[in-house]
């Protein structure tokens, strides 16, 4: 495809300070139009603030850059028209219906044929029957997935995504990333914060940020591989007492129990290896195993730590 | 649990200072206007003798403090257009033959006309002008002449109640009630607007959206709009036929100045909601507003009897000239001319806290 790299986001140096706190601190993102791309980090890491900052929600202290091939500073207003912003928290009207919420984004927008688009929305929501009921008497998960119907209405070109998926049950999530990557698949570009780890695997790109600095950005293994890490699984006896010890050795970053076994890992191969020669014998089965995305973000906020106090 | 309310309430430096401030400004205030009674009443005086006691009657009137010496007219229509515009309270009717009348001994009649809307305002006219007459005369018949001083009973004052002659107080507060009713119930609804969104967290996703500031402020005031004018209506229904209260004017007049009065609160409520931080802010703003509405607009107390500050600060609401509107149209009967004078000053108003709540409106979050 031409388009194929057509950046929707290309933003430079983007900055957000509240007070003398650099809640974002020179952030450069590209996102390609068509792509589904993670936004990951740790609470209070400026996530949220980012993505505000992208639809003019917030003013950036510094940096410049397009979104929609659209001034992110100075064209907002032509933004919000084309993005699609799901909060973090629920913000629709508690105190209109489902129906009526949508219908209410649906004139501000001013959306062509709005009552078909209205029923259509509900039809896929499946909330057709529910359609009088009131927003605020819906459970969690059934909000956030209000809130991305009425996030859909205007066709956006780009949707910000803020930790959709909170609070929404298995099904309904794989569900709710079938229906992106559908959509994704139609040309649409998601930028979605998450906490899930199979959420951010589904990602085509990742972006890590942690205490308002980006770690790190690419595909799922070149964050990976990026890390340099290496992990073991071991299986055996009392893990919670191994544990605890493996943690005291250097060269052993991470100990993390997974069910019956513990990952291990660690940056270093060869003072890993030495850190659990000992344990080697009384009963334990160790398997040298492929990192995952979590011990590598786990890693980077570990690193991160160290080089930003806050 | 009251450690906590105490970190809470110290943490909202803003509700803090109304809290206390707002008391010691209201006693403040009101305490002032509660106690004077009213004085220094506008009054044109229709002179038609001119003789020296006539002369002498005239420069008392002017020494009062009772009365205000606004000027001299030439008919009795001309006076009588002063006391409808409101910009006198008395107009005094001195006759032709008063001098010769009153050296004759004849009693001669003085005519005191008093817009008695307010009959409050005007219900100490005619002792005030006795104690004129009285003290008047005293000071110009003295020597071997005092004999010839005319006691106050030597003249007839009569009382000539305008627009409101049984002194019914319902007459004027009805009309009052208007104004003060919708100030209340505009600042205060609208007040709330903007501060709710926040605290729902629906202002994220408002702000999201492509609207313009003047789009989310006049689609927050509008609907009450329409609010206010059933409030108006059930009022003057209310006053109409429960009260007895007349309508001489054009009901369309008044509710044309209705539409700029509610206008206005609701501008000012929006700007309030702007400026506010959360709901309890907001209804303290209001009640910042709704006090004065009902204490310095002359719904309480009679605005001439306030001093010269209090007036100042009235002319300021638009409570205050609306209420002359409705006061006017209903029971004097004015008519569009009459009531530009004081229609400017609620549309001045309105504008000027309306640009105000567009340019507090805040596009982003920070
Ligand atoms: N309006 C504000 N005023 C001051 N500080 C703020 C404001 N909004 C956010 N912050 C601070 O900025 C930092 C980043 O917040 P942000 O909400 O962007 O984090 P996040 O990455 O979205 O976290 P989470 O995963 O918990 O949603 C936080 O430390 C927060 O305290
Ligand atoms: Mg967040």
């Amino acid at each position: 495809m031409v388009t194929e790299n057509k950046l929707v986001v290309d933003v430079h140096r983007m900055t957000k300070r509240f007070g003398n706190r650099t809640v974002v601190n020179k952030i450069d993102l590209q996102v390609e139009e068509g792509e589904i791309f993670g936004f990951l980090g740790p609470n209070g890491s400026g996530k949220t603030t980012f993505i505000r900052m992208l639809c003019g929600l917030l003013r950036a202290d510094e940096g410049n850059g397009t979104c929609l091939g659209h001034d992110v500073i100075k064209e907002s207003e032509i933004i919000k028209e084309q993005v699609g912003y799901m909060t973090q928290k629920f913000s629709f009207y508690e105190d209109l219906s489902i129906a009526e919420n949508l219908d209410f984004v649906g004139r501000i927008y001013g959306v062509r044929n709005r009552r078909e688009a209205v029923q259509q929305s509900l039809e896929r929501l499946g909330l057709k029957e529910r359609q009088q009921q009131l927003a605020g008497s819906l459970s969690g998960g059934w909000k956030q997935r209000l809130a991305l119907a009425a996030c859909l209405i205007h066709q956006p070109k780009l949707l910000l995504l803020d930790e959709p998926t909170a609070g929404v049950d298995p099904k309904a999530r794989r569900d709710f990333w079938e229906q992106i990557q559908e959509l994704a698949g139609q040309g649409l570009t998601f930028l979605i914060t998450t906490h899930y780890m199979d959420e951010a695997e589904r990602c085509n790109r990742l972006a890590y940020i942690a205490y308002g600095n980006l770690l790190i950005r690419g595909a799922v293994d070149e964050v990976i591989a990026y890390t340099h890490l290496n992990s073991w699984a071991v299986s055996g006896p009392e893990l919670q007492k191994l544990a605890h010890e493996l943690r005291e050795q250097p060269g052993v970053e991470q100990a993390v129990a997974f069910g019956n076994s513990l990952h291990v890992s660690g940056s270093d191969p060869r003072a890993l290896e030495e850190a659990i020669a000992p344990y080697r014998e009384g009963g334990y089965k160790w398997k040298q195993v492929p990192s995952g995305l979590e011990d590598a973000f786990i890693h980077l906020m570990d690193a991160s730590k160290d080089s930003f106090p806050s | 649990m009251i450690v906590k309310e105490l970190i809470q309430m110290r943490r909202d430096r803003m509700t803090f200072a109304i809290m206390f401030g707002l008391p010691i400004l209201q006693m403040l205030l009101f305490g002032f206007v509660i106690n004077s009674d009213p004085r220094h009443l506008p009054t044109a005086v229709l002179l038609a003798d001119n003789g020296p006691e006539a002369r002498t009657l005239l420069s008392g009137l002017k020494n009062s403090t009772y009365f205000d010496f606004v000027r001299l007219v030439g008919t009795e229509q001309e006076g009588r257009s002063l006391l409808t515009r409101g910009e006198v309270q008395f107009v005094v009717n001195i006759p032709q033959s008063f001098s010769h009348d009153l050296l004759r001994g004849d009693k001669p009649a003085i005519l005191l006309e008093a817009d008695a809307t307010d009959p409050i305002a005007t219900s100490g006219g005619a002792g005030a002008l006795g104690n004129i007459i009285h003290s008047a005369f005293q000071a110009d018949f003295v020597g071997p002449l005092g004999f010839l001083a005319p006691a106050a009973e030597s003249i007839d004052i009569r009382v000539h109640s305008l627009y409101n002659p049984e002194a019914n107080t319902a007459y004027n507060i009805v009309p009052g009630l208007m104004g003060v009713v919708l100030t209340m119930t505009m600042v205060m609804i609208t007040a709330l607007a903007i501060t709710r969104e926040y605290e729902r967290g629906t202002m994220e996703n408002l702000l999201s959206m492509p609207l313009r500031a003047s789009e989310v402020l006049v689609g927050k005031i509008t609907p009450y709009v329409i609010v206010g004018y059933v409030q108006v209506g059930i009022i003057l229904c209310v006053s109409r036929f429960l009260f007895k209260v007349p309508i001489h004017g054009n009901l369309l007049l008044l509710l044309l100045a209705a539409l700029f009065f509610i206008a206005a609160n609701l501008a000012l409520g929006i700007t309030f909601s702007t400026v506010a931080r959360n709901q309890l802010q907001a209804m303290q703003m209001a009640m910042f507003v709704i006090l004065p509405s009902i204490l310095l607009s002359g719904f309480m107390f009679p605005f001439r009897g306030m001093p010269w500050w209090a007036q100042i600060l009235g002319e300021i609401l638009p409570i205050t000239h609306f209420l002359r509107i409705a006061r006017g149209v209903m029971l004097k009967g004015i008519g569009f001319a009459d009531i530009g004078r004081e229609l400017w000053p609620i549309m001045l108003f309105a504008g000027i806290t309306l640009i105000v709540a567009v340019k507090r409106y805040r596009q982003t979050l920070d």
